[in-house]
């Protein structure tokens, strides 16, 4: 247990030389192993906007190339954070607004997803009772949702919440069954070798068992979410990435469109990774 | 003669399985005495892992009954720990956790957290592994986590120890040590234990009797073959031991002359 507390070995002075070197040998590899990652993809996205710039630039195109969408939209790149008051507002607030959406409708997603996934892989009952009606629900697109959730809310912004929770639900719930259901027979084997109660097997094995399985549920769900609230948002309305964008195709900005759109992505990309580390620091290394 | 500390009265078992009833095993009588060491060999598919499971309590029995300690058994305890042959720790815990759960789920009327976490260290320690507590079971080899789970079910202080083919997926050289450090933790506590194996030098090394099962459908008890050999056993003084040789001929007999298995050319 006691970390052994030994003297520097003598030789430290002696090893310092090589020592350094080493040390360098190894930020070369590091630096050359960041540049195998970055070198590519920085390499296909010139060529990616050069052939966009060559294809737009001529007259009478019809979408703006890389470079006059930079020109357009500069005032909104360098200001994210403006606020004129009502719609006007910069695009990170508008997705700032979105993200709220998201994270509401999401852990209501997710909260929901788990609970009725532990029911239907637990209970083969509740699985066969369950099952038939969860497959013909989750078929329906997250904008179907759209018209009934605004009849019962009556009002757009709890409805948007739904259509994002319903949306993101159904992987959450099948993927935490699945994992229920593949929880390994000896590890049930030990469980009633110590006499676990329910109780604790629910919280020693069943949870952590099947914590990589929700988490695979999370991610699509989280994808899911951000497809149903831009989608959600340019039919109700209100501060949001959803709004900014069909108010620019209704004022006939494309730059800003395409702007938008990037940072759309760039958003989605950031929730996935958010939710993979945050299964990682949950479910350890092995869970992705 | 004093009663059994473990007695298996006519246990039989039938499975109801899609193509109808299949008899795994019929009529298996056997007493074990307190601290003795049985091996159960056999071909595989005999039935070895479902005789011990149904002393373990995973497997109800259909026939028969079973008696350890006076108390008939029905169900799954700590009193009778398992070792399984692939592990089964738990990997989202470390080495120490997957010992300290069976502590605290099993002694905690007995032991304060002081003492359990002292007992959890303990068992890792006797059986080598207390410089990896807080590896995860992916972290170590086969060999180790065989250690674990051995640490694991010795901390539940069993009535029984069961070990269904605990060393069958190691090397050879790594079952070798394994094999010692059973027999040492054996000799100090006195454990009863029942070990399957397919190994018959394993099986004469450790064992004071070697349960012979014949092969199955409807498999029972075929011979048992009593090792006289004093303990402490050390493997390489044994090789040329004529009651060693005798007991590895006795069980080769059975195994390859009157049991050979069917499928074996
Ligand atoms: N749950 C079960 N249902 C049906 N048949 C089983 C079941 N468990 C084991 N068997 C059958 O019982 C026989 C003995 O199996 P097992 O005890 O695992 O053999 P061994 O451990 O000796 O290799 C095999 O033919 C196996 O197919
Ligand atoms: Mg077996």
């Amino acid at each position: 247990m006691s970390v052994e507390a030994e003297p520097m070995p003598q030789t430290t002075g002696m090893l310092k030389l090589p020592a350094t070197a080493v040390l360098l040998a190894g930020l070369k590899r590091r630096a050359l192993d960041v540049a195998r990652v970055i070198v590519p993809p920085l390499i296909s996205l010139a060529v990616l906007l050069a052939i966009w710039e060559l294809a737009f630039s001529g007259k009478g195109a019809s979408l703006p190339p890389p470079s006059k969408v930079v020109a357009d939209t500069w005032e909104l790149i360098a200001h994210p954070f403006f606020d004129r008051g009502g719609l006007d507002k910069g695009l990170a607030l508008h997705i700032f607004e979105s993200l709220k959406r998201v994270a509401v409708g999401f852990s209501i997603a997710s909260l929901a997803g788990v609970l009725l996934g532990v029911l239907i892989g637990s209970s083969s009952l509740a699985y066969r009772g369950l099952d038939p009606i969860f497959q013909v629900l989750r078929t329906v697109p997250p904008l179907a949702w759209l018209p009934i959730a605004l009849a019962a809310f009556r009002e757009s912004q709890p409805a948007a919440i739904f259509v994002i929770a319903v949306t993101a639900v159904w992987p959450v719930m099948l993927n935490t069954a699945v994992g229920i259901r593949n929880i390994p027979q000896d590890y049930r084997n030990v469980a009633r070798v110590l006499r676990l109660n329910p109780l604790e097997f629910f919280f020693k094995i069943t949870l952590p068992a099947t914590v990589p399985y929700i988490f695979t549920g999370l991610k699509i769900g989280i994808g899911l979410s951000w497809l149903a609230i831009v989608a959600a948002e340019m039919l109700v309305g209100g501060v949001g990435i959803g709004f900014f964008l069909w108010d620019s195709w209704n004022s006939s900005l494309i730059s800003e469109i395409i702007l938008a759109l990037i940072y759309i992505g760039l958003v989605g990309l950031l929730l996935d990774r958010v939710i993979t580390w945050a299964g990682r620091l949950i479910g350890g290394p092995g869970t992705f | 003669m004093n009663r059994p500390y473990l007695q298996i009265d006519n246990v039989g078992m039938v499975f109801d399985t899609a193509k109808g009833s299949f008899t795994a095993l019929v009529d298996v009588n056997l007493k074990v005495a307190r601290g003795e060491v049985i091996s159960i060999i056999g071909h595989s598919g005999c039935g070895k892992s479902t005789l011990l499971n149904i002393v373990a309590g995973l497997t109800r029995n259909t026939s028969g009954v079973l008696l350890l300690d006076g108390k008939e058994i029905d169900s799954p305890g700590p009193d009778r720990a398992v070792v399984f042959q692939n592990h089964s720790l738990l990997p989202w815990l470390s080495v120490y956790g997957n010992v300290k759960l069976a502590v605290d789920k099993v002694l905690s009327a007995r032991m304060d957290r002081r003492q359990r976490h002292d007992w959890t260290v303990h068992n890792l320690e006797l059986v080598g592994m207390g410089h990896a507590l807080d590896k995860r079971p992916h972290e170590i080899s086969g060999g180790m986590k065989q250690r674990v789970g051995i640490a694991r079910a010795l901390a539940m202080e069993p009535k029984v120890l069961l070990m269904d083919e605990p060393f069958g997926a190691l090397d050879a050289l790594t079952r070798a040590t394994l094999q010692d450090t059973l027999m040492d933790i054996q000799a100090k506590l006195g454990n009863t234990v029942i070990i399957i194996t397919h190994d018959v030098d394993e099986a004469v090394l450790l064992s004071d009797r070697i349960v012979m099962m014949t092969n199955g459908p409807s498999a029972r008890i075929g011979e048992i073959c009593e090792v006289a050999l004093p303990r402490p056993r050390r493997r390489l003084e044994l090789t040329e031991n004529p009651e060693y040789l005798r007991a590895r001929g006795a069980v080769m007999r059975f195994l390859y002359e009157r049991q050979r298995h069917p499928k074996a050319a």
